[in-house]
C-alpha cells in the first residue's frame, strides 16, 4: 500500500520516549485516519490523498532491506511530492517539504524543493517559517542564484515582531551569508546589533562576523555598535561581540589599533570569569563559560601581538588563568593550552613565558592523547621563539614518533625536525632513519627530503654525511623527491677522493643487494645514484688500493668483499634485462656502463660490455635505442675517443642557495661550473 | 570558525549534516564519504584530531553516533570538543536521554537544537539553559500555529 494507514505500533522507541507526542498530534492522527476511510469509500474523489507521515516515511526508507528496495520508496514518495508542488498543495508543503529534507540527507537529489523553501518562508505560519528556513539552509547556497529571492522574505523577517522569526531569519543569513545577500541585508543587522533583545542581538553580532568575513568593505558601518556589546552581562552577546572584534581586528590593522583600547574591559571579563563563584548556567565542570575565556583570550592574544604596552596589561591575567586553572578535566586543559598560546605569542614576562613551556611539558606527559597531541602542536608553533625549552623535551618527542596514531606522528616528525641542530644531530637522525622505515607513504616524502636538508646543514663529517644520505636512500626508496638525485651526486663529486671510493664501495653492496633481492624497482632513485657512483669511480671500486678503506658499519662488522669486474657488469646485466625499472634508470646504468668500459681492465669484462651495448642499439625505446647506437659507435669508428670523452666527471658545484649552514652570510655567486662532458648532456 | 558538522553512524550512515561554506553538492559528498571512511578506520585509542586536507578535523563518538566538526588551523581543538560534547548535552536533555533513532526520526529538531547553539559557524550561546529555553518556546509557537498539520 502507498500511503500506510496509521499505525497503533510504537514499537521503534521505548514508551518513555513518547512523551512529546502532544495531544495535537493525536487529534491530527484521527482526522488523518478518518480522511483515509472517507477515501476508501468514495474512491471517485478527485482529492489528492493525505501525504504520508515523516515518520512512516522514514520507517519504509527503513524498512527497506536492499538499496534498490531504497530506491524504489525514495523515488515513488519524490514523484509524489513532486505532484504536490505541482497542485500548489499549500496545507501540506511543509510536512512534504520535511520528508524531502530526509531524502536529500540520504544522497538524494532535492533541489526541486528549493522553491517551495521559499514559499514555506513566506507563509505566516511558524512551523511553515521554521521548516522553510531549514530547507533553505540545507538547499540552497550562493552557488544557486535561487538564494537571492529569499533576500526580500529575509528583509521582512528580520523587520518581525515575534523575535523567533528575526531570529530564524539572521539564522538564515548567517549560514547563506552569500556576498550579495551582506551587501542588501548589512543595514538591517546593524539596527539589530542595537536592539535590546539579547537574543536578537547575539544573533546579530554573529550575521554581522559572517558579513565582514564576506564582504570586509562593510565593516566600518558595524564599527560603533560593536564597541558597547562588552558592556553587556548576558553571555551570548559577550561571546559574540568578543567573536566580531576578533573578526573586525584580522580584518585591518587600523582596526587592530582601535580596539587596542579595550584590553581593560577584555580583561575585566576575563577577571570576572574566574573570580565569580559557582554559576549553574555557565559552569562547566568547575570552570566559568570557558566558551567565553577561550574567545577572550584569542582576542588578548591578537591585541597584545608586538604590542608592549598592551601585553603588559594583560600580563597579570594570563598568569592569573595559567597557575588558577583546573586542569583534571579537558576543560581546564582547553584554557591552559589557548593561554599558552596568547603567553607565547604577545610581549609577556620571562617568567610567564618559563610557566608556559612548563605547561606544555606536562600536556606532553598527559595520558590523554588529545592534549599530546596539542603540546605538540603548540610546541612546534613555540620553537622559535625559545629553543633550549622546547629541547628539554626532546626524549619525550621523540618518543612520540613512535605513537600509532598517525595524526600524533606528523605533528612529532614536523617538531623532530625543527629540533635538529649541530650537537643532536647524530642521535636525532638515528631516530628519524627509524621512523622513516616505519613511516606510510604519505610522510616518506617529506621526512627524506626534510632528513637530507638537514644532514647537509649539520653534518659532523663528510663520511657521516654520506652514510646518511646512503640510509635514507635505502630506507625512503622511490618515494624521494626527484631532485634528490642530482643533490646527491653532486655532494659526491664534490668529495675528497678516498670518499668517493668509499661512497663507490657502499653503494655497490646496496646496488648488488637490490639485484639479488630482486627490489630494485622498489629503490630506483638508490638504483640510479649507485650506478653513477660505480660507472665514475668503478676504477676505485675495483682496485687494489680500496682495500685500505675501512668499511666497518654502525655494528662494527666490515663485511665488504671487493666485487671482481665481470661480477659487477653481471649485476648491470641483470638489472638492464630488469622489466620492471624504468628508463630513466636504465640510462643511468647503460651510461655507467659505458664508462666502466674506460675503468676496468680485463678482456672478459670488456668483451661483456660492448656486447650489451651493442644489443641496446635496437631497444623498443627510442632514447635507449639511441643511447645504445651511440656507445657502440665508440668501440668502433671513434674507439680512439672513448677514454677521453668517459673521462670522469670534474666535481661539481652545489647550486646557489643551498648554504651549508644559515648563519653564514650568503654566499659570493659562484662560476659557473664547466660545460659538461658530451656524454652527459642529454 | 566551524566549515561544516557532520553526525553519521557506526555503519557510516549520514545522520546530519551542516555546512557552513558553499561547496557544490558532488564536493560535498565526497567530503562527507572520504571523511566517514577515514574516521571510522581510526582506533579508538587515537585522538580525536585529524588534519585532513586544508581542515582540521575534530570528532568524537558518543554510543553509536559520530559527532564530526571540520575547524580551520586556528580554532582551539579542545574547545570544539566541549562544542561537540554540549551538543549532545543539550540532545540529550530535549530528548531525555537521547539514541541515534531520536536523531534520525526528529532530524528536523536536531537542526533546530544545533542553529541554536551554532550560527554561522560560531558559537552564539554557552548557557544550555538559553538553549532550551529558546527551543521549547518555538516548539510551543509552532503547536500554535499548526494545530491540524503534523510533520510527524
Amino acid at each position: 500500500m502507498a500511503y500506510p494507514m496509521y499505525e497503533v505500533d510504537w514499537s521503534v522507541l521505548p514508551p518513555e520516549q513518547n512523551r512529546r507526542f502532544n495531544p495535537a498530534f493525536n487529534i491530527a492522527t484521527i482526522k488523518q485516519v478518518v480522511n483515509e476511510a472517507i477515501e476508501r469509500v468514495a474512491p471517485v474523489s478527485v482529492r489528492m490523498p493525505t501525504p504520508t507521515r515523516l515518520r512512516d516515511l522514514i520507517r519504509q526508507i527503513r524498512a527497506a532491506r536492499t538499496a534498490a528496495e531504497e530506491r524504489s520508496v525514495v523515488n515513488k514518495e519524490c514523484a509524489y511530492i513532486r505532484s504536490t508542488f505541482r497542485e500548489e498543495d499549500s496545507v501540506w508543503r511543509c510536512r512534504n517539504i520535511a520528508k524531502l529534507l530526509y531524502i536529500h540527507m540520504l544522497g538524494y537529489p532535492a533541489h526541486f524543493g528549493q522553491l517551495e523553501c521559499l514559499k514555506l518562508i513566506a507563509s505566516p505560519r511558524f512551523t511553515d517559517k521554521r521548516v522553510g528556513y531549514l530547507g533553505a539552509m540545507l538547499l540552497l547556497d550562493e552557488r544557486q542564484d535561487v538564494h537571492l529571492l529569499i533576500t526580500n522574505c529575509l528583509k521582512n523577517d528580520l523587520n518581525s515582531n515575534t523575535q523567533f522569526v528575526v531570529g530564524l531569519a539572521l539564522c538564515t543569513l548567517g549560514a547563506i551569508a552569500s556576498p550579495e545577500m551582506a551587501r542588501d541585508l548589512a543595514s538591517e543587522v546593524e539596527r539589530l546589533i542595537k536592539s535590546p533583545n539579547a537574543y536578537i542581538k547575539k544573533k546579530a553580532a554573529l550575521c554581522a562576523f559572517r558579513i565582514i568575513r564576506r564582504v570586509p568593505d562593510l565593516m566600518e558601518m558595524f564599527l560603533p555598535a560593536t564597541r558597547s556589546l562588552l558592556t553587556e552581562k548576558n553571555h551570548g552577546v559577550l561571546i559574540t561581540g568578543v567573536t566580531l572584534i576578533t573578526e573586525m581586528c584580522e580584518n585591518s590593522p587600523d582596526t587592530l589599533n582601535h580596539f587596542k583600547k579595550i584590553v581593560p574591559n577584555l580583561v575585566r571579563i576575563l577577571k570576572n570569569l574566574i573570580l565569580a563563584g559557582y554559576s549553574p548556567e555557565h559552569d562547566v565542570s568547575g570552570v566559568s563559560d570557558p566558551f567565553l575565556q577561550v574567545k577572550i583570550l584569542r582576542l588578548l592574544r591578537i591585541l597584545g601581538k608586538n604590542d608592549a604596552e598592551a601585553s603588559e596589561a594583560m600580563n597579570d591575567i594570563l598568569a592569573q588563568v595559567a597557575t588558577n586553572t583546573e586542569t583534571s578535566k579537558n576543560v581546564g586543559n582547553t584554557i591552559l593550552y589557548e593561554t599558552v598560546l596568547s603567553i607565547m605569542d604577545i610581549k609577556s614576562e620571562s617568567s610567564l613565558r618559563v610557566l608556559a613551556v612548563n605547561i606544555l611539558g606536562r600536556f606532553l606527559l598527559n595520558n590523554d592523547k588529545n592534549i599530546r597531541y596539542v603540546a605538540l602542536n603548540t610546541l612546534l608553533r613555540t620553537v622559535h621563539v625559545d629553543t633550549s625549552a622546547v629541547q628539554r623535551h626532546r626524549t619525550t618527542i621523540l618518543e612520540c614518533l613512535k605513537d600509532p596514531d598517525v595524526s600524533i606522528r606528523r605533528r612529532a616528525m614536523e617538531l623532530s625536525f625543527a629540533l635538529v641542530n649541530g650537537q643532536n644531530i647524530r642521535s636525532m637522525m638515528k631516530e628519524l632513519l627509524a621512523f622513516l622505515e616505519r613511516a606510510e607513504p604519505e610522510f616518506k616524502a617529506t621526512c627524506s627530503s626534510a632528513m637530507l636538508h638537514h644532514a647537509e646543514r649539520h653534518a659532523p663529517t663528510n663520511k657521516w654525511h654520506l652514510d646518511t644520505l646512503f640510509k635514507v636512500f635505502l630506507k625512503a626508496g622511490n618515494y624521494l623527491r626527484d631532485d634528490t638525485v642530482s643533490s646527491t651526486i653532486q655532494i659526491i663529486s664534490s668529495s675528497p677522493t678516498e670518499r668517493q671510493a668509499y661512497a663507490a664501495m657502499r653503494l655497490w653492496s646496496s646496488l648488488e643487494r637490490a639485484a639479488i633481492n630482486g627490489d630494485a624497482s622498489e629503490k630506483q632513485p638508490l638504483v640510479q645514484v649507485a650506478t653513477w657512483t660505480v660507472g665514475e669511480y668503478g676504477d676505485l671500486l675495483v682496485s687494489e688500493a680500496s682495500n685500505a678503506i675501512s668499511m666497518v658499519d654502525d655494528d662494527g662488522v666490515d663485511d665488504f668483499e671487493r666485487p671482481r669486474e665481470e661480477y659487477v657488469i653481471d649485476i648491470y646485466q641483470k638489472l638492464l634485462w630488469s622489466t620492471q625499472l624504468s628508463i630513466t634508470t636504465k640510462e643511468f646504468l647503460l651510461l655507467s656502463l659505458a664508462k666502466l668500459s674506460t675503468r676496468f681492465t680485463s678482456q672478459p669484462s670488456q668483451e661483456k660490455m660492448r656486447v650489451i651495448i651493442d644489443t641496446f642499439g635496437s631497444h623498443i625505446h627510442v632514447e635507449l635505442q639511441q643511447r645504445g647506437v651511440e656507445l657502440s659507435q665508440l668501440y668502433r669508428q671513434y674507439a680512439h675517443l672513448r677514454p677521453a670523452l668517459l673521462e670522469r666527471m670534474p666535481p661539481m658545484e652545489a647550486p646557489a642557495g643551498r648554504a651549508r649552514d644559515d648563519a653564514e652570510p650568503e654566499p659570493e655567486p659562484r662560476p659557473e661550473p664547466p660545460p659538461p662532458p658530451p656524454t652527459t648532456t642529454r | 570558525m566551524m566549515q561544516f558538522m557532520l553526525l553519521f553512524s557506526r555503519q557510516g550512515k549520514l545522520r546530519l549534516q551542516k555546512w557552513y561554506v558553499a561547496h557544490p553538492d558532488k564536493l560535498k559528498k565526497k567530503i562527507t564519504r572520504e571523511l566517514i571512511t577515514t574516521v571510522l578506520a581510526r582506533k579508538p585509542k587515537m585522538c580525536s584530531f585529524l588534519e585532513w586536507k586544508d581542515v582540521k578535523v575534530v570528532y568524537k563518538r558518543y554510543a553509536s553516533l559520530y559527532f564530526c566538526c571540520a575547524m580551520e588551523q586556528e580554532d582551539n581543538e579542545l574547545l570544539t570538543l566541549e562544542l561537540i560534547h554540549r551538543y549532545v548535552e543539550l540532545l540529550d536533555k530535549y530528548f531525555g536521554s537521547v539514541c541515534e533513532l531520536d536523531i534520525i526520526f526528529n532530524f528536523e529538531k536536531a537542526y533546530f537544537i544545533l542553529d541554536e547553539l551554532v550560527l554561522g559557524g560560531e558559537l552564539q550561546e554557552t548557557s544550555k539553559k538559553n538553549v532550551l529555553k529558546a527551543i521549547a518556546a518555538q516548539d510551543l509557537l509552532q503547536e500554535v500555529s499548526s494545530q491540524d498539520n503534523e510533520l510527524v
